[in-house]
């Protein structure tokens, strides 16, 4: 059985948090708990790559690649030779 | 624009026969991108300058399920156009974002309709919006209220989402409702392909066609998280094996002679096993915890085996049916 590489492009430094709270308000799946000093990353393996904590984050402690999980997106997106496509009316492809 | 767009529409938490209607034209994706609220400021029950005031997308599914959760609560709901796009997929595109929720604000002239200064988001919404550039730009701060909306009765009596109401979940349920869209999107392909198959390898395979698609838009979705392994592809190549076998058994039973038989139903299950797993590795983009880095390994991994499996398949087919010619 092979080993991913990478499962996902989550990075997070401890260093740069002011412990406001709000990655572990926006991650659907808490993947960051609130600290007593710090955010913790409590479940990193979890990580879904929407970028919300990222987004929110406002001293750039976190960093995702982010983007849509959608293999038909990726894929169409490979046939066309052009960047990831999300969802929605350009590129209708996620339900 | 101008006086128009700073106007309150009214609202009511109930859900009428003909939003009922629409739902379901919504969810069988009959005019996919129409079903739309005009976006801008709505008041729901008797709101005051200080209730609450709600954020969501301009898509009728979203903005009803938003409404009819805040069942007896005087609030008002702020619209964002996300062009008729749901919270989440308009949040990863950046239409339910920052900019538009500041210009909404704006174009509402909110500030004027309410004294206090804070805003309840979805917080599936939250990929799209930087909370801490919201404030110095409009002045509102903004709240990550509950993922469902279901939980916002619980979420406003105590001021706080619990750590399940922050998860995302994705139980039955919430599965089976893609599963109409997910038929639509496949109906043509497989008739067509249902069709050839049944002129040319006769009825037997062209029902495993459609066993094959079903397993992979109708059974994979509900069985997901029973499927052993991780990776969608593999659980799909489980599913499409367990599918296929019966047809096979059938196949081999029916060829003339050992050989014959044995080639036919091999070459139905080279063909049907991928499609189930391929339409599976497609269902990541509807699943609300398949990362892209995740997905893009899988691609890279199993979809060169799904197009050798369904090539070597088509190729013992044709080999199959040109003997069977000759033979007479």
């Amino acid at each position: 059985m092979a080993i991913r590489a990478a499962v996902n492009t989550l990075e997070y430094n401890v260093a740069l948090c002011v412990n406001c709270g709000r990655c572990s308000e926006a991650c659907p799946h808490g993947v960051f708990a609130p600290g007593s000093d710090a955010a913790e990353l409590v479940r990193p393996e979890a990580c879904m790559e929407c970028g919300a904590c990222q987004q929110n984050c406002p001293t750039g402690a976190i960093t995702v690649d982010s983007g849509v999980g959608c293999a038909y997106a990726m894929i169409m997106a490979a046939l066309k030779r052009s960047s990831d496509c999300g969802c929605g009316p350009k590129s209708s492809c996620c339900s | 624009m101008g006086a128009n767009s700073a106007e309150i529409r009214r609202t009511t938490s109930k859900r009428t026969p003909a939003d009922r209607w629409d739902h379901f034209l919504a969810r069988w994706g009959v005019n996919r991108l129409g079903h739309r609220v005009e976006p801008g400021l709505y008041a729901l029950g008797a709101p005051t300058p200080d209730s609450p005031v709600f954020v969501t997308a301009n898509y009728t599914l979203s903005f009803d399920a938003l409404r009819s959760a805040l069942d007896g609560v005087s609030a008002y709901i702020l619209v964002l156009d996300t062009e008729g796009v749901n919270v989440w997929c308009a949040a990863g595109k950046g239409t339910f974002g920052t900019d538009e929720l500041v210009r909404r604000i704006d174009l509402s002239a909110l500030g004027r309709v309410v004294s206090h200064r804070r805003l309840i988001l979805p917080q599936l919404g939250a990929p799209g919006v930087s909370a801490h550039e919201v404030q110095p730009r409009s002045g509102f701060r903004v709240e990550y209220g509950p993922v469902r909306a279901a939980d916002l009765p619980a979420y406003l009596a105590t001021g706080k989402a619990t750590p399940e109401m922050r998860q995302v979940t994705f139980w039955l349920r919430d599965r089976a409702v893609l599963i109409p869209v997910e038929l639509r999107h496949v109906f043509l392909p497989t008739v067509v392909a249902a069709s050839v198959l049944y002129f040319t390898a006769g009825a037997l395979a062209a029902w495993g066609a459609v066993a094959a698609v079903l397993a992979g838009v109708v059974a994979f979705p509900i069985l997901l998280p029973w499927l052993p392994t991780r990776d969608f592809s593999t659980k799909g190549f489980i599913l499409g094996a367990l599918v296929a076998l019966p047809f096979a058994r059938a196949m081999a039973r029916h060829g003339a002679g050992l050989w014959f038989g044995i080639a036919s139903a091999g070459a139905l299950a080279l063909v049907m096993i991928p499609v189930t797993s391929f339409l599976a590795l497609n269902f990541t983009g509807s699943t609300p915890f398949t990362s892209r880095t995740g997905v893009r390994w899988e691609i890279y991994r199993y979809v060169q085996v799904m197009a050798a499996m369904a090539l070597s398949g088509i190729m013992l087919a044709v080999i199959v049916l040109v003997i069977s010619l000759i033979r007479g």
